[in-house]
């Protein structure tokens, strides 16, 4: 772990615990929902990647903006989302943050600058571009995160908008989670050369960071979206993690592609909530008894809001033809 | 009252939302300085400055993409696409993010974006320049989509698109840009899901979209000539689509033939010719017939290129084959 004690506050640190905590809670949770198969469809994990959308979104303000992947819940909680309408949407109820027409893979909660996960890998990347340039049009000094994986460095519309963002200075950075695999394929197999040196080619700055080690992802993070909002931008960040799950829940049997004995290391040697909990207690910022009460307190939470949205409705039938145009109620009737 | 051309309609269009919310910028390839290689916004960067009239590289999609960014964060992106074939390399921005963003929000975020590109045949310009693919867009739900079929159209339709808070596509024919039509100095808007009845009649009843609203027009004199009495409808909406005007139209006359640039088959003249069918089924003395473009990619000679649309000829033809009663003989 990065030695920033001195930058990082009880409270900053504590939280972004806390903010770990609920994203693996959160997931945990929702992958038990689909093994009991209480939930419709299919969930991509973010366990693992916590530090990422932590780190990250602890450095932005609510005004900022966050576009999300088809691994999408840690960056939803990250931004601030509320469990039970996440839970909610996860089961296609009509409290869920998208009234249910959204699921999983579409979560948006705009009260938090979340536009929205989207399950076209890459598809967001001109979303965030296009809101950092209303943001530099409207000077409304927001940061605009671009949350993509390793996968997505694949497409070509990624290579289009930051040609872009770079040419227009715009207030854009390019979180690319480079968890390894690309779905079921390594990620060596599928990304030639390197690819922070795609960033740079375009004259954009970029860094490689430990996406295991939460205060050194902030550390960054804040530094960047200072620099971001001052007109410095854009930035392009790849940082190295791990997701502890197959591509989807429902990728069990992945050893095809992907060893056990790798797995164990990465959650034995490298998780990044073990490892911020031995530095909050080194550090003298909590005791183990103050973790455990902490953990204890989220998992009673999550499970609350489990319970809460295994009862609440689904949305009535009349709903399927709504939203379709903002103007038009029905747009069958 | 006056006369100005099509594309200083767009123009007049563009200015006046413009000067009207700050938040309407222009986004595309050559918009600026040069004013798009048709000339229609010349003039534009002069006075709103590139900060609103924004050059991009040739990025298609990633233009298209940030102009959906912008949308969804509190701005009025007009986006300008070259070239109506273009669409196929926008479809993932356009179908999966723009056209669902409001439904897959449940109703919480919008895309107030304008895609404003371009049709038409007979330019000689081949198969990837000379599509009509209004159709395709028509399809996905969730976009508005928008035909207009002379200068008056064009403006109109196109500030109720920039005020629309949804994702809307006009399709301006692009040898229509420089045709002149009576436009009013006054400021006005067409709404959308309105058809406007251009010449009425009692025989048979011709829907015609774009330019093919003249080509409908042109065979309605031809008809005249013959003692034959012919209604003319323009949509000007696809989507929404003013089904009420058109379904009465084909009850009254019994009558109809749809006319329309893009490809016949699963295309606009498809659709509307079955939805009066389904509504107006009993009042029809013929089957209503449809006259689209070939179902070839538009070749590059003259001599091919100029067979492949519907001419006032075709249609002159196949409404005296319907109102003779010989089509329904044929059958």
């Amino acid at each position: 772990m990065s030695n920033a004690k001195k930058k990082v506050s009880a409270d900053d640190a504590l939280r972004m615990f806390r903010q770990m905590v609920r994203i693996r809670t959160f997931e945990n949770n929702a992958n038990q929902l689909y093994l009991s198969a209480k939930m419709p469809g299919l969930t991509h994990m973010y366990s693992g990647e916590e530090a990422v959308a932590v780190g990250i979104c602890e450095a932005l303000l609510p005004t900022d903006k966050i576009t999300s992947t088809h691994r999408g819940h840690g960056h939803c909680v990250a931004k601030g989302a509320d469990f039970k309408a996440m839970f909610c949407e996860l089961l296609g109820k009509e409290e869920g943050y998208c009234r249910g027409k959204g699921g999983s893979m579409h979560i948006a909660d705009q009260s938090n600058g979340n536009l929205g996960a989207n399950a076209i890998v890459g598809g967001s990347l001109g979303i965030a571009t296009g809101a950092a340039l209303t943001s530099k049009l409207k000077k409304t000094g927001d940061v605009a995160v671009c949350f993509f994986g390793d996968g997505a460095t694949a497409q070509g519309l990624m290579y289009e908008v930051m040609n872009m963002a770079a040419l227009w200075k715009l207030p854009v950075i390019y979180a690319c989670e480079n968890n390894g695999y690309s779905e079921y394929t390594k990620t060596e197999e599928i990304a030639a050369g390197s690819i922070t040196a795609r960033a740079e080619a375009f004259g954009i700055e970029s860094h490689q960071v430990d996406g295991q080690d939460v205060i050194a992802v902030n550390e960054l993070s804040r530094t960047l979206v200072e620099r971001a909002r001052k007109g410095e931008g854009p930035f392009f960040l790849e940082l190295m993690t791990y997701r502890y799950h197959g591509h989807h829940v429902g990728d069990i049997n992945r050893e095809y592609y992907r060893a056990k004995s790798e797995e164990e290391d990465w959650r034995e040697n490298r998780d990044p909530i073990i490892r911020m909990r031995a530095w909050l207690i080194e550090n003298k910022y909590a005791t183990e008894a103050e973790l455990d009460e902490l953990s204890k307190e989220v998992t009673e939470d999550a499970e609350a809001a489990v319970a809460y949205a295994l009862d609440a409705p689904y949305p009535d039938v009349s709903e399927v033809d709504m939203h379709v145009y903002t103007d038009i109620e029905h747009v069958l009737a | 009252m006056r006369k100005i051309t099509l594309s200083k309609a767009v123009n007049e269009a563009l200015a006046e939302e413009m000067r009207h919310d700050e938040t309407v910028i222009i986004l595309g390839e050559d918009v600026a300085e040069a004013g798009t290689p048709f000339k229609v916004l010349s003039g534009l960067v002069e006075e709103f400055g590139t900060e609103r009239v924004i050059d991009t590289p040739i990025s298609e999609p990633g233009f298209m993409g940030i102009g959906v960014g912008t949308a969804m964060t509190g701005m009025r992106p007009v986006v300008d696409l070259m070239f109506g074939d273009f669409i196929f390399l926008i479809m993932d921005q356009l179908c999966n993010q723009a056209a669902k963003t409001h439904y897959m929000s449940g109703g919480k975020l919008n895309v107030p974006l304008v895609l404003r590109t371009n049709m038409g045949a007979t330019r000689r310009s081949a198969a990837q320049h000379s599509q009509s693919l209004h159709a395709i867009v028509a399809h996905i739900p969730g976009l508005k989509v928008a035909m207009p079929s002379s200068a008056y159209e064009a403006k109109g339709l196109l500030k109720t698109a920039i005020r629309d808070d949804n994702p809307v596509v006009i399709f301006e024919d692009k040898l229509m840009y420089q045709d002149s039509a009576e436009v009013p100095e006054e400021e006005y808007s067409i709404p959308f899901g309105e058809a406007c009845i251009k010449r009425e009649g009692t025989d048979i009843t011709l829907i015609g979209t774009s330019s093919m609203v003249q080509v409908c027009e042109k065979a309605a004199e031809m008809l005249q000539a013959e003692g034959i009495s012919t209604e003319v409808i323009d949509p000007r909406t696809i989507v929404p689509l003013d089904e009420k005007t058109l379904v009465e139209s084909a009850k009254k006359t019994g009558r109809v033939i749809v006319v329309d640039e893009g490809h016949q088959s699963f295309g606009v003249t498809s659709e509307i010719a079955s939805r009066i069918n389904e509504q107006a089924f009993y009042h029809l003395d013929a089957p209503t017939t449809r006259i689209g473009a070939m179902d070839v990619p538009i070749p590059f000679s003259p001599a091919l290129e100029d067979i492949t649309v519907p001419t006032p000829e075709r249609v002159f033809e196949q409404a005296k084959k319907l109102v003779s009663g010989e089509l329904i003989n044929a059958a």
